[in-house]
């Protein structure tokens, strides 16, 4: 086993504990800390497959600001304010939907057909990456930051309220 | 390549990484109270050693031997590790900084965009400190600091991204490099003000040092940690100070490389680099013994009101630059007139009287 792939094992471990604990976890607190720690392992995922840059904005994105509004909001609440979302009657529906997609996820992986050795990685220069971003790939590029946009001014919009204020 | 085991060789350079920041720490602590006490007409500290240099020695002593408290209601396991969330990335940050072309612990190639990236982590140890606490005041500091730093990052970004469209490229020996002799702060005065701002209120010090605000929540975050993992957060701190300050020097004001070149050796480089460091740590320092804090609401206002608007112009300005490939001439009388306008709004703004708050800062029916 080389170096790359014991890396990749433990870092694939944390991930997976990580993503135990943000389901396990009785806390929502504990949940989110989870969730950051499987967000970054699989920052260290994508710097093993020489995507640094992806990795990075992984980082910044989820770990630095995304899941920091996550705690942000569950840290003005608390857990007796919310037993619904806890414990639910709807619990079983919930356990159905989940074993069926674990159904579908291990059939759709035990069914492909995986290459076998594949071609060492190499970094795509920046460069190249924002050439494909903003030439080659604009216009989806352009698509998603416009839904993006449509997503905050909504949000802002039923923050407000109806009487503008 | 230290040494020919790769292990080993990353072992020494994460041992380096760490005795750095320690001496830095130590450095710039005592220095930071003789400044400040030089600035309040006292002397600083003076009992230990000669114009008491060994002072932080000793608290550091006394830190490491103190007792290390944890309130009873405090959540255990978040309680013990939020220093750690915050101090590692802040050492993450001290790996990729270019101190010359040839001096440096790993020198990535996207180097500008990791310390970004890293030191934005930080925040959650913050967080972690203020729930994990069980405090009321703990609580506030963390959600105040949360707020703020993750506002105060996207101009931070934004004035760094401006830079890097001139140069073409995230590496920071080369971003030193492209600017021979004219560092960027004379094309780039707006970003370099924007940086600057944004610097001091990611950095959490005065006139934004609101989620530790002593007087209003007695230390904020920090309020129930005692020993070493008080002094944790205060490493990560002043580690970050550090690395800000490095990087500002080396973004903006030319590096090693103004305004001797680089043909001088690097010892002269690195006091070079240091010189222009502490210029900007004791900018820090000036601003802190001199500015009253914000209140939360201004500094709200004033990240997506002022700083977001002209990070946003700065940008364009590079971009119209680029394009129409002016000299660069254009590019700094451009930004130096947007700033102008930046701080001619700004001045306009904090003379006007005190309006009365949109919103009731606390509601009628009140939080229990």
């Amino acid at each position: 086993m080389s170096v790359e792939e014991g890396v990749f094992y433990v870092i694939a471990a944390i991930t997976v504990m990580g993503g135990m604990g943000v389901v396990f976890a009785r806390n929502v607190v504990y949940s989110a800390l989870f969730l950051i720690l499987a967000l970054l392992a699989v920052a260290g995922i994508f710097l093993l497959l020489s995507a640094e840059f992806l990795a990075l904005v992984q980082i910044l994105v989820y770990g630095g600001a995304v899941t920091i509004l996550v705690i942000f909001a569950l840290m003005l609440t608390r857990v007796q304010d919310m037993p619904a979302a806890l414990d639910s009657p709807q619990k079983p529906f919930a356990f159905l939907a989940a074993a069926a997609v674990l159904a579908i996820l291990i059939l759709a992986a035990v069914g492909t057909t995986w290459p076998g050795q594949t071609e060492k990685i190499n970094a795509i220069p920046l460069r190249d990456f924002g050439d494909a971003l903003f030439r080659t790939w604009a216009l989806p590029f352009e698509i998603a930051s416009l839904v993006l946009m449509v997503a905050l001014v909504g949000a802002i919009v039923l923050a407000r309220g109806e009487d503008g204020e | 390549m230290i040494a020919d085991n790769p292990w080993i060789d990353a072992a020494v350079r994460t041992l380096l990484v760490a005795l750095l920041a320690i001496l830095v720490v130590l450095i710039l602590i005592w220095l930071e109270r003789k400044v400040a006490g030089r600035m309040q007409m006292r002397l600083g500290p003076m009992v230990t050693g000669p114009y008491g240099i060994m002072q932080s020695v000793a608290d550091a002593i006394k830190l490491l031997t103190k007792e290390d408290l944890r309130p009873a209601t405090a959540d255990r396991w978040v309680f013990e590790l939020a220093p750690f969330a915050a101090f590692v990335p802040s050492l993450l940050a001290l790996i990729s900084l270019p101190f010359t072309a040839h001096l440096f612990v790993r020198n990535l190639e996207l180097g500008l965009f990791y310390i970004v990236a890293v030191s934005g982590l930080s925040t959650v140890g913050l967080l972690m400190a203020g729930w994990g606490s069980a405090n009321k005041y703990a609580l506030l500091g963390a959600v105040r600091a949360a707020a703020q730093l993750i506002s105060y990052e996207i101009p931070l970004v934004l004035a760094i991204l401006a830079v890097a469209m001139v140069s073409g490229t995230l590496n920071l020996v080369e971003i030193v490099n492209e600017q021979g002799r004219v560092p960027y702060i004379v094309w780039q005065p707006l970003g370099f003000a924007i940086f600057l701002i944004a610097t001091l209120a990611e950095l959490r010090r005065n006139p934004f040092d609101i989620p530790m605000a002593e007087s209003e929540i007695i230390g904020g975050p920090v309020i129930e940690y005692s020993g070493i993992r008080w002094s944790m957060f205060f490493l990560a701190e002043y580690v970050n100070v550090f690395v800000l300050s490095v990087l500002g020097s080396l973004v903006f004001l030319g590096g090693w490389n103004w305004p001797l070149g680089n043909e001088v050796g690097w010892p002269l480089q690195v006091v070079l680099i240091l010189l222009k460091t502490s210029a900007m740590l004791l900018l820090f320092m000036w601003l802190r013994s001199t500015l009253p804090r914000l209140r939360i609401d201004q500094l709200m206002s004033f990240c997506w009101q002022v700083l977001l608007p002209f990070a946003f112009v700065a940008i364009i300005l590079n971009g119209l630059v680029l394009v129409y490939e002016w000299p660069d001439v254009v590019l700094g009388l451009l930004s130096g007139f947007a700033a102008l306008v930046a701080g001619a709004l700004v001045y306009r703004g904090s003379r006007r009287a005190v309006p009365t708050p949109r919103w009731p800062l606390a509601p009628a029916r009140g939080i229990d």
